[in-house]
């Protein structure tokens, strides 16, 4: 059913069915390391590169998801994946063995609302029993792709985010289970102007506030009919940012808001600044965090956030400004 | 119009949000940072007199060996540990441009000796070296121009 402008009901909700997390070293050192599936000995999975790591963690993620559902690659439908890469081969290469129909996504690190969104809508439309979403980060390929070397010295700004090496992956279809999708909103591109890349928070918080409060204008409902509002990467700076547009639109979300940035890392003694970011950074902390909590019913429902900063290397050098986006998914107990 | 104010103002809102480094201890660390480089060079230098070297010999060498110990940590992954504590102090001296160098070279390895090493060894260094000469070539000129012109210097 439609809601609002911007939003859908789902009238028969899909099942959250399983899913899984893979992450890296530094990851598993953090505060939800023991929650994680599994954690990587070391950043590289056992492969010679950065990219072809972060498309064996996806490989994984969607193999742990599917083992724990006890459902075969061919059983599911439709595949939705992305990852932060050019043209998303960490995707294409993780995901190819699999051999499942898939659509290839970029919503940056926004990408796992996004892949649910659609896996959701699908499946609630009744196109397939299963659906796929997976997505995938990695410190040494975000790196490489946006920033420098890693090897590099440069003293890291303090509202600069630390991307999360990790991949989540959540099978979506009919089959029953504890959690279910009741309603996803779909993100605009919101675009205040700010030019600095290394402060992706404050770039993102305004597409956040949009979707938070166009969410609850949707479905008419108040901030309290959420145990939590969880946004995927804003950080430190990008918090207190939401918190302010949040209440300049008469909002006030102060008590029931998390963010997984600032929950994956120590920023104390992890050195990680404003927090983590990242396809991955979202994706893991719902499947080791949030999920299990609406598992066992300590929460009964949260509306998820990821948010993403949609620049690239070649519009950030021409001085183009780093629009945001934010997908809102609403999760209920059942 | 509008919209140019409202991201001005939005600008100024994130600046007064956004926690900085310290610029106090982020000099001193970088003086001592950059000092202990320093005093390193100066050990290596009088240790070269010592031996008998002469002065402009003495210099290459310590150049040389800088470099080469910059290369060395930042191939275990150490350098840039140093340069997130001490900032420009590890960037400013020789060892943070053969850190530029290098840093670069590592990542790019994988993507082959033409197009990754080649083409990448100098994204980072590159700008430097092109302004650099840029900027003594204008000088030379410059230069050149006040010893035809008849000053003395």
């Amino acid at each position: 059913m439609i809601k609002g402008s911007q939003s859908i009901q789902f009238e028969k909700a899909p099942y959250l069915i399983s899913s899984g997390s893979i992450v890296g070293k530094k990851e598993g050192e953090g505060p939800l390391g023991n929650k994680f599936d599994i954690v990587g000995d070391d950043d590289l999975f056992g492969e010679q590169t950065w990219e072809l790591a972060e498309s064996t963690m996806q490989k994984k993620a969607c193999l742990l998801a599917l083992k724990k559902a006890r459902v075969r690659p061919k059983e599911v439908r439709y595949l939705y994946g992305g990852d932060l890469l050019r043209q998303g081969v960490a995707t294409s290469m993780g995901t190819e063995e699999l051999h499942i129909p898939m659509f290839g996504l970029y919503g940056a690190c926004s990408t796992s609302g996004e892949a649910l969104a659609l896996a959701a809508m699908a499946v609630a439309g009744g196109y397939g029993e299963f659906m796929l979403a997976v997505t995938s980060s990695h410190f040494g390929s975000a790196e490489k792709e946006f920033r420098f070397p890693l090897g590099y010295a440069n003293q890291r700004p303090l509202s600069a985010h630390w991307t999360v090496t990790g991949s989540g992956a959540f099978l979506v279809g009919t089959r029953k289970s504890h959690v279910r999708i009741t309603g996803v909103t779909v993100g605009k591109i919101v675009d205040y102007g700010l030019k600095d890349s290394q402060n992706m928070g404050a770039c993102m918080a305004p597409a956040a506030c949009d979707t938070i409060v166009q969410n609850l204008e949707d479905f008419e409902r108040n901030e309290i009919d959420y145990d939590r509002i969880i946004t995927g990467d804003l950080g430190y700076v990008g918090q207190s940012i939401l918190f302010d547009l949040v209440k300049k639109r008469g909002r006030d979300i102060r008590n029931i808001h998390m963010d997984c940035g600032m929950r994956i890392f120590d920023q104390k003694t992890q050195g990680t600044h404003a927090g983590g970011s990242g396809c991955g950074c979202a994706a893991t902390t719902l499947s080791a965090y949030i999920l299990p909590k609406l598992d066992s019913g300590e929460w009964r429902r949260v509306l998820f956030v990821p948010t993403g900063a949609l620049m690239s290397t070649v519009s950030f050098n021409e001085g183009e400004s780093v629009p945001g986006i934010a997908h809102g998914i609403v999760l209920e107990h059942c | 119009m509008e919209r140019e104010k409202k991201e001005k103002a939005y600008e100024q809102y994130v600046k007064e949000k956004t926690p900085v480094h310290n610029v106090w201890t982020n000099m001193a660390k970088a003086f001592v940072t950059g000092g202990a480089i320093c005093v390193i060079g100066q050990m290596i230098l009088n240790y070269c007199n010592q031996q008998g070297l002469s002065k402009e010999i003495s210099g290459a060498w310590t150049s040389v060996t800088l470099v080469f110990l910059s290369v060395l940590l930042t191939g275990f992954n150490v350098y840039y540990k140093i340069a997130n504590w001490g900032g420009a102090g590890a960037l400013v001296p020789i060892t943070g441009f053969a850190n530029s160098v290098a840093a670069p070279a590592i990542e790019y390895k994988k993507e082959g000796q033409i197009f990754g090493i080649g083409c990448k060894i100098f994204t980072i260094a590159g700008p430097v070296i092109l302004y650099g000469i840029v900027t003594s070539w204008i000088l030379g000129v410059v230069y050149y121009l006040l010893i035809k012109s008849g000053v003395t210097l």
